[in-house]
């Protein structure tokens, strides 16, 4: 599918070749190009981290984003400072990208919290575990953008546009159907980011559809586009002229990101039950990462000293974030009881109460918490 | 100035001075806007309000309320119509795993002030889903708050406060009351209001208990009227109105008044609103109470065909005769 398929986006063959495309064209600094690579190397080191504390016991489980780095960064990174975000549970890649400090997201796969950043300041709505319920939420979303009249407008700094991630399993559920319904019916200033990785949990796509996802969208009503997710000039490239599109108020489009999960769904799952190896093998070739160096490598763009600061970098963020989760403490017991309510309740005061009462009764009381 | 209309204006009116009073409410629903929704409630505010602000959806309820939701992320007050009771399952993910949750899970960050109101109950003869009573699974869910009006004086006042409250709320609206009368002052100010989640003692009483909400309310009125009237016993009628959170305190001082409880609703009696009332007044209560706590309920069942249903439905005969039974001890 890679190089040569006329159906697939891709400005960097999996070599690290630079090919031009005739609906996309891309022009970027060296300092640009060098920092889709930095990018990608320390949210891939982030993800080995994490996947390592969670072996370790520090994290109840990870979903791992290994492979998936070029769609999120290249995505993530063609987002505007107004605009919003809605992730799933594995975008870790675009939270980097709206600079949600790593930590956050490590808490909540702790157990310390459900999402611990402001998503009106990093303009990054919080995880969504229930598979593709966040698509109606960012719909909803971009109609408010609409009604605001922030679309269409001559000056391109205040116009917004939304982004919704999800997998190709998600493109089964109601909530995405209805999410495209509503959002071509009310020209909402939305881009569907799919991330096909070939697999929901154990089942592979196949089981999902029985068409390229991407023409899906002309079924509703908008364009699709298929690119090469391991690519992270080319999902650059089609997401900026997709928000482009939304912003200037013609409506959603939905972008197909073909690529690859390399490890498992989670780290409760084992990817070897339910694909071969030659199969992994054959995407390992096809590195988003890999791809990008070689790309800085061949236009001269980079050498070894910057690929050890790189490195040097990503290392120091993967010890920054080992002591900090090492160091976390458990939130107090009664906190469970806070933020039910924006005004309180007087019910939840009292079982609050009662709760205080109980834990007191014992001598050591757990009070601030333990780890 | 006060005005007489029924039920379903009432709601009505309440909606056209909240959209008057804050421009950020939106009502959104499938029908609701030439046609007035399938009861009318939302009649002529898409003409005066416009397609922007009364918002004909397509036709699918998770997408009402999960873009409800994004709306509201955005600073909007979406205020959703589910057409009927047994439409509301398709929603109901959006509902409890997503706006229920948010305000919680971002730790205070995101409110969600979006009001769902459902047509509830039965009694009008409709086909089947057309004539549910789904409250025991929005009171079952944290971070929702529930509420049913009985009046056209209550409804009024309380979809407003529904609307102005930044907590989702599933306002729950007696379908076969929408037609009866009362007095309603539309314009009068919120701040003065009773509170949206405390229950109202209606009649005062010394001998019985009977908690009632939405279209159960006339209901136990009448029963208490048809008691008195036989030189029977007095019955203390108590309006729920909130059934998340519950206001207790009022029925706890009048289970101590009179040492009995009967507890009226249409949905069925298991894990229903009466049996946490149950529970609550023998916590609280032990050592007053004269009887056990009775529940009038629908059974369970599905709602069953509508010539039937009268005998479904909780009427005053069912309710003098938990009374009866609670006197009996």
């Amino acid at each position: 599918m890679s190089g040569g398929d006329p159906q697939l986006v891709q400005l960097l063959t999996p070599e690290g070749e630079r090919v031009e495309h005739p609906d996309y064209h891309l022009q970027l600094s060296d300092q640009e190009y060098r920092d889709f690579y930095r990018d990608m190397e320390l949210i891939r080191r982030v993800d080995f981290e994490a996947t390592a504390l969670q072996r370790q016991g520090e994290l109840g489980i990870w979903a791992s984003l290994l492979g998936q780095e070029a769609a999120q960064i290249g995505s993530g990174r063609a987002l505007k400072p107004q605009d919003m975000a809605f992730p799933t549970y594995r975008e870790h890649g675009v939270a980097w990208c709206r600079g949600i400090d790593p930590i956050n997201i490590l808490c909540t796969w702790r157990g310390n919290d459900q999402g611990a950043w402001d998503p009106k300041v990093h303009r990054c709505q919080l995880y969504t575990i229930v598979i593709g319920a966040q698509t109606l939420h960012a719909t909803g979303y971009a109609m408010g953008i609409v009604k605001d009249g922030k679309v269409g407008g001559d000056d391109p700094a205040k116009n917004e546009a939304t982004i919704v991630y999800f997998g190709d399993g998600a493109t089964s559920q109601g909530d995405v159907n209805e999410a495209f319904i509503w959002s071509s019916v009310f020209a909402a200033p939305l881009v569907f980011f799919c991330q096909n990785n070939q697999y929901a949990i154990s089942e592979p796509l196949e089981r999902q559809t029985r068409v390229p996802l991407y023409q899906r969208a002309n079924g509703f009503g908008f364009p699709g586009v298929r690119v090469d997710g391991n690519d992270v000039l080319a999902t650059y490239a089609v997401t900026t002229a997709a928000l482009d599109r939304a912003r200037s108020g013609d409506g959603p489009s939905f972008i197909e990101a073909y690529t690859y999960r390399m490890g498992a769904h989670t780290t409760n799952d084992d990817p070897t039950k339910y694909r071969i190896a030659s199969e992994v093998e054959s995407w390992k070739l096809k590195d988003p990462v890999a791809r990008m160096k070689s790309f800085l490598i061949r236009q001269q763009l980079a050498d070894n000293d910057y690929f050890d600061s790189v490195r040097a970098d990503a290392d120091a963020l993967a010890a920054k974030l080992r002591s900090e989760v090492l160091a976390l403490t458990d939130p107090a017991p009664l906190s469970m009881f806070d933020h039910v309510f924006p005004n309180g309740s007087a019910e939840l005061d009292a079982q609050r109460a009662g709760f205080a009462r109980y834990l007191d009764s014992f001598a050591d009381a757990p009070a601030g918490g333990s780890r | 100035m006060t005005r007489t209309m029924t039920l379903g204006k009432a709601i009505n009116a309440g909606l056209r001075t909240a959209m008057e009073e804050d421009p950020k409410v939106v009502l959104m629903g499938e029908d609701i806007g030439r046609l007035g929704g399938v009861f009318r409630i939302t009649d002529g505010l898409q003409k005066d309000f416009g397609e922007d602000r009364v918002i004909d959806t397509p036709l699918a309820e998770s997408g009402i309320v999960g873009t409800a939701i994004g709306l509201a992320l955005r600073g909007y007050r979406p205020v959703c119509e589910i057409q009927f009771d047994g439409f509301v399952y398709p929603a109901y993910d959006q509902i409890v795993a997503q706006l229920a949750k948010m305000h919680y899970r971002s730790a205070g960050r995101l409110t969600l002030p979006v009001t769902i109101r459902l047509p509830f109950g039965g009694g009008i003869g409709a086909v089947e889903h057309h004539s549910e009573s789904p409250e025991g699974y929005f009171v079952h869910t944290a971070g929702l708050k529930v509420v049913a009006c009985s009046t056209p004086a209550e409804a009024n006042v309380m979809i407003r406060q529904a609307i102005a409250s930044d907590d989702p709320v599933i306002f729950l609206e007696p379908k076969r009351r929408y037609h009866e009368k009362g007095e309603v002052e539309p314009e009068a100010s919120l701040d003065d209001a009773f509170p949206l989640h405390a229950s109202r003692v209606l009649r005062e009483g010394g001998d019985c208990t009977v908690v009632a909400y939405g279209p159960m309310v006339r209901v136990a009125l009448d029963a208490a009227t048809a008691a008195a009237a036989d030189s029977g016993p007095a019955l203390e009628v108590i309006d729920l109105r909130s059934l998340s959170p519950l206001d207790m305190e009022p029925i706890y001082a009048s289970v101590r008044k009179t040492g009995r409880l009967v507890v009226v609703h249409e949905a069925p009696g298991t894990l229903g609103v009466g049996a946490e009332l149950a529970a609550r007044v023998q916590e609280e209560c032990f050592y007053s109470l004269e009887s056990p706590v009775l529940r009038v309920t629908g059974f369970d069942t599905p709602y069953p065909p509508a010539r039937v249903e009268d005998h479904y439905l909780p009427d005053l005969d069912r309710v003098l005769d938990a009374v009866d039974r609670s006197l009996a001890h």
